[in-house]
C-alpha cells in the first residue's frame, strides 16, 4: 500500500475575505478528509509524538478510531487526557510538540495530528448542540473542596482533573467572563468565543463550580480561602502583565498594550461597538511591536477592525520571530506589512495627545545571546519616522504580582514567577502553582499540562503521600 | 448579581446607591474602588467605594451622571440588578497618624473622601476638610463630611453656598493663613487635583491624590489606566490609585481620560435615542 507523503489540507477562508471578519480561519476538516488523513498514520508502535503531547494525549489510539469511524470512542481517549480538544486543536504549536516527532515527517508530511484532533472535538460539538453529551466517567465524591485561582488553560486542566477524581472544586476568577486568555486574549478567528463557552458548560456538569469577579489577593486571600474550607489551592493566574518598552511617547493616546487592545476587542466586544459599549479606537495606520504570537493575534484583529496599513515591528529577522509558522503566514497572507530587524525608539503625539509617528531603528543581528537568537543591534543613524495613528506594544508579558504580593511566605523568582518544587507545590504548604505564573508566558497546552500535573500532585497531597 | 439595596438622589444627576456586596465589604478600605459592569454588553469603568458596612454586607458608591455607563446605573432602581462588581481594588490609602490634615473634595470625590476622613480622624488626626461643588443645589454629605473632620470648609463656583470659588482658593488663604498641614489628600477631578497640587507644591507639603483614569481590567493585566509618575509609568489599578501629588503628570492623565471622547458620544446618543431620553 503506498503512502500519500503530502498532508491533507483544511479548507480556509480566503485571505481577501477573512480580513474583513471575525470568523474563524481554518475550516475545519470534513469527514473524508479526516478519514484520509488519519489512514496516513502509520499506528507505529514507538508512537514518539504521545510523549511529544504535554498532556500525553493517546494520539495514535483515537487516529485509529477516526479510521474506524468510531468518533465517540475517539473523543472518550482523548478525554482521558485533554478535557479542552476543540481549543488545543487550535491553538496548539502542533509542529513544535507532537507533529514535530511524528516519524512520518522522516519520508513527507507529519500527520495532521493538531487537525485531527479538531475534527473529533467539533463533532463532539455538535452533539452536545444536540443535547447529547457525555460526561467523563467521575469517582465518588471525596468531600474535600480545592480552590483555583484562575480560570485559564492551567486552572481548567487542574480542575477537570481534580474533579474526575472527585474532588469538590471551585474555580475563582478576576474577570466577568471564565476561560482567562482563551476569552481575553486568543482572538474571534483563532478560538471562536461560543467553543470556551461550551466547554465551560461541560465543565459545569462535571460539577466544576465558577465564581467570576473574584480577584483572589483582593477580594479573599489565599489564607482565607483556607480557612473557609479549601484544602488545597492552585494558583493558575498567568502571565498577565504587560511589558512595556519605556520609551518615551509610550503613554500617548492611541498607544495600546497587546492586553489592553486583545481584551477590548476579545472580551468586551468592542469590535461591535456601539452595540456593546466598550469603544476602541480604529487605527488606520497600525503599529504593532513584536514578533510573537500575540503581536500576529493584534496586528490581524486591527486589520479587520479596518486598518489600511499594519505593520509589524519586530526587531529581529523573521526567522527569529517566535510566533507559530502558521500564524505568521495568516499575517502575511492577510497583507500584514512586516518591518523587520526595526524598532521603535520613541512616538510622537499630536496637540491633542495621540500618537502621530513613531521614530524607527534599523537593526542589525549580532552574536548569539542566552535565549539562542542573535541579538539586535542598533544601526546608528538609520533613524527614521513613520506615521502611524495606532501602536500596540505585543513585547511579552510578566506574571501578576497580585498573588505574590498578599500571600505571607510565598516565594517568587526572577520577574515574579511563582516558585515551585518538583510536585508544583509552592513554599506554602497546600499551595499549588503552574502555568504562565511559574514558567513566564508560554503555550496553552503547556499549561494544560502543569495544571494536570498539579492536580495528581494535589490528590497526593490530599491524601497524606505528600 | 449584585443587588442595588438602596438609592438616593444627593443632587442634579448625582446619585447614591448601596448594593449587597459581602465578600468585597469585609475587605474594603478607604481609597479603594471598584469595576462594575452593569449588564451584558456593558464596559467596565471604576467607581470609588464611598462606603461600605461589613455587618450588612454592603458598599456604597456615589456617581454622577455623564456617558452612557452612569446615565444607565441611574436607571437602576432599588431591588435591580448589577452584573458585574469586582473589588475592592487598588491599595488603601495611607491613613495612619500625621498630625495635621487637610483633605479636599470636588464633586463627586467628596464621597471617598468622607471615609478617608473619618478613617484619619479615628487615627488621631486633627482633620481640616475643604469640600467644593458647583452650586448650593449640588451640596451633598455636608454632615458626613461635618462628623468626620475637624473643621468643614465649604466652597461652591458660584457663591450660593458657602465660599465662593475652588477649593484651591480656601487652601490657599489657610496655607497663607501660616498654618502647616503635616499631609493633604485631594481627590475630585484631574483639574482639581492638578490645581491642588500646583498650590502645595510650593509650600512643600507632602500631597496625596487618588488618580481617576480611564481602565479596563482594574487588576493589572492590560495597562489602559497607566500613568506617568516621577517619570515612570506606573498602573493606577495596581500601584495606585493614590501617588504622590507632586510627582504625577496631570496633563498626560487628562490628555488620556479625553481618549474615547467621541466614542463615548457615540455611545451616549444612540443610548438616549433608545430609551427616548430627553434630560439634557
Amino acid at each position: 500500500m503506498g503512502i500519500n507523503k503530502k498532508s491533507v489540507p483544511m479548507r480556509e477562508q480566503p485571505p481577501e475575505q477573512r480580513k474583513h471578519n471575525f470568523l474563524e480561519v481554518p475550516l475545519g476538516y470534513s469527514k473524508e478528509e479526516a478519514t484520509l488523513e488519519a489512514q496516513r498514520c502509520l499506528q507505529c508502535p514507538t508512537h514518539p509524538c504521545v510523549d511529544g503531547c504535554p498532556v500525553h494525549i493517546n494520539i495514535p489510539a483515537f487516529i485509529l478510531k477516526i479510521r474506524q469511524n468510531k468518533l465517540q470512542e475517539a473523543i472518550d481517549i482523548i478525554h482521558q487526557s485533554n478535557l479542552l480538544p476543540a481549543i488545543t486543536g487550535r491553538v496548539c504549536p502542533q509542529e513544535d510538540q507532537c507533529q514535530a516527532v511524528c516519524i512520518m515527517g522522516n519520508v513527507g508530511d507529519p500527520i495532521s495530528i493538531g487537525r485531527l484532533e479538531r475534527y473529533v472535538a467539533d463533532w463532539e460539538l455538535e452533539n452536545r448542540k444536540k443535547g447529547e453529551v457525555k460526561i467523563p466517567e467521575k469517582l465518588p465524591p471525596k468531600n474535600k473542596k480545592v480552590a483555583i485561582i484562575g480560570s485559564g488553560p492551567a486552572g481548567l486542566s487542574c480542575a477537570a482533573d481534580l474533579a474526575k477524581m472527585g474532588y469538590d472544586v471551585t474555580i475563582f476568577e478576576g474577570f466577568h467572563k471564565t476561560g482567562g486568555v482563551l476569552t481575553y486574549g486568543i482572538p474571534e478567528f483563532r478560538l471562536p468565543k461560543w467553543i470556551v463557552e461550551e466547554e465551560k458548560k461541560f465543565f459545569e456538569k462535571l460539577g466544576v463550580k465558577f465564581e467570576t469577579d473574584v480577584l483572589v489577593g483582593r477580594t479573599i486571600t489565599i489564607k482565607e480561602l483556607m480557612e473557609n474550607g479549601f484544602e488545597a489551592v492552585f494558583i493558575g493566574t498567568g502571565a498577565g502583565l504587560p511589558r512595556f518598552m519605556h520609551i518615551p511617547g509610550e503613554n500617548l493616546d492611541g498607544i495600546y498594550s497587546a492586553n489592553e487592545f486583545l481584551t477590548r476587542v476579545n472580551l468586551m466586544k468592542a469590535y461591535k461597538f456601539p452595540e456593546y459599549d466598550t469603544p476602541i479606537k480604529i487605527g488606520k495606520r497600525v503599529a504593532v511591536i513584536g514578533g510573537g504570537n500575540v503581536a500576529m493575534d493584534a496586528a490581524r484583529t486591527a486589520l479587520r477592525l479596518g486598518a489600511e496599513h499594519v505593520f509589524l515591528v519586530y526587531r529581529r529577522s523573521r526567522k527569529e520571530m517566535p510566533a507559530r509558522e502558521e500564524e505568521i503566514a495568516h499575517a502575511e497572507e492577510e497583507g500584514i506589512e512586516f518591518m523587520l530587524l526595526t524598532n521603535p525608539v520613541r512616538y510622537i503625539g499630536d496637540e491633542k495627545g495621540f500618537v502621530k509617528q513613531a521614530e524607527c531603528i534599523k537593526m542589525k543581528l549580532g552574536e548569539e545571546d542566552a535565549s539562542g537568537r542573535r541579538r539586535p543591534i542598533p544601526i546608528e543613524g538609520s533613524e527614521f519616522k513613520l506615521d502611524v495613528d495606532q501602536v500596540i506594544v505585543a513585547i511579552g508579558t510578566t506574571p501578576n504580582p497580585i498573588i505574590a504580593k498578599t500571600t505571607e511566605g510565598l516565594k517568587t523568582g526572577r520577574h515574579g514567577v511563582i516558585e515551585v518544587d518538583e510536585n508544583m507545590q509552592t513554599s506554602v504548604k497546600g499551595v499549588f502553582a503552574g502555568g504562565d505564573i511559574v514558567t513566564g508566558a508560554a503555550t496553552v497546552i503547556t499549561a494544560m499540562g502543569a495544571g494536570r500535573k498539579a492536580a495528581a500532585s494535589i490528590d497526593k497531597y490530599l491524601r497524606g503521600e505528600l | 448579581m449584585f443587588k442595588i439595596l438602596k438609592k438616593e438622589k444627593l443632587a442634579p444627576k448625582t446619585f447614591f446607591m448601596e448594593v449587597e456586596a459581602p465578600m468585597i465589604a469585609r475587605k474594603a478600605e478607604p481609597g479603594q474602588f471598584i469595576v462594575i459592569r452593569v449588564y451584558e454588553k456593558g464596559e467596565r469603568i471604576p467607581l470609588t467605594i464611598a462606603d461600605f458596612n461589613r455587618d450588612k454586607g454592603t458598599i456604597s458608591m456615589v456617581f454622577q451622571e455623564i456617558g452612557k455607563t452612569t446615565h444607565l446605573l441611574g436607571t437602576k432602581n432599588e431591588g435591580d440588578q448589577i452584573s458585574d462588581i469586582l473589588g475592592p481594588l487598588g491599595n488603601p490609602s495611607e491613613a495612619d497618624y500625621f498630625g495635621n490634615v487637610i483633605c479636599i473634595g470636588g464633586g463627586v470625590g467628596i464621597a471617598p473622601v468622607y471615609p478617608l476622613s473619618r478613617k484619619l480622624k479615628q487615627n488621631g488626626n486633627r482633620v481640616t476638610s475643604i469640600i467644593g461643588y458647583r452650586a448650593k443645589d449640588y451640596v451633598f454629605w455636608e454632615d458626613k463630611m461635618r462628623s468626620a473632620s475637624d473643621k468643614l470648609y465649604i466652597a461652591t463656583n458660584d457663591g450660593s453656598y458657602g465660599e465662593k470659588g475652588f477649593v484651591t482658593d480656601v487652601l490657599k488663604k489657610i496655607l497663607e493663613s501660616g498654618e502647616k498641614p503635616d499631609r493633604i489628600f485631594a481627590i475630585g477631578p484631574a483639574i482639581m487635583m492638578k490645581a491642588v497640587a500646583d498650590l502645595t507644591r510650593s509650600y512643600k507639603i507632602k500631597t496625596i491624590v487618588s488618580l481617576n483614569s480611564l481602565m479596563v481590567c482594574g487588576m493589572g493585566m492590560c495597562g489602559a489606566c497607566r500613568v506617568t509618575v516621577g517619570g515612570e509609568t506606573k498602573f493606577t489599578c495596581a500601584d495606585g490609585p493614590d501617588f504622590d501629588a507632586h510627582l504625577v503628570n496631570f496633563d498626560e492623565l487628562m490628555k488620556r481620560l479625553n481618549t474615547y471622547k467621541e466614542e463615548e458620544k457615540i455611545s451616549f446618543e444612540k443610548w438616549k435615542e433608545e430609551v427616548k431620553y430627553y434630560g439634557d
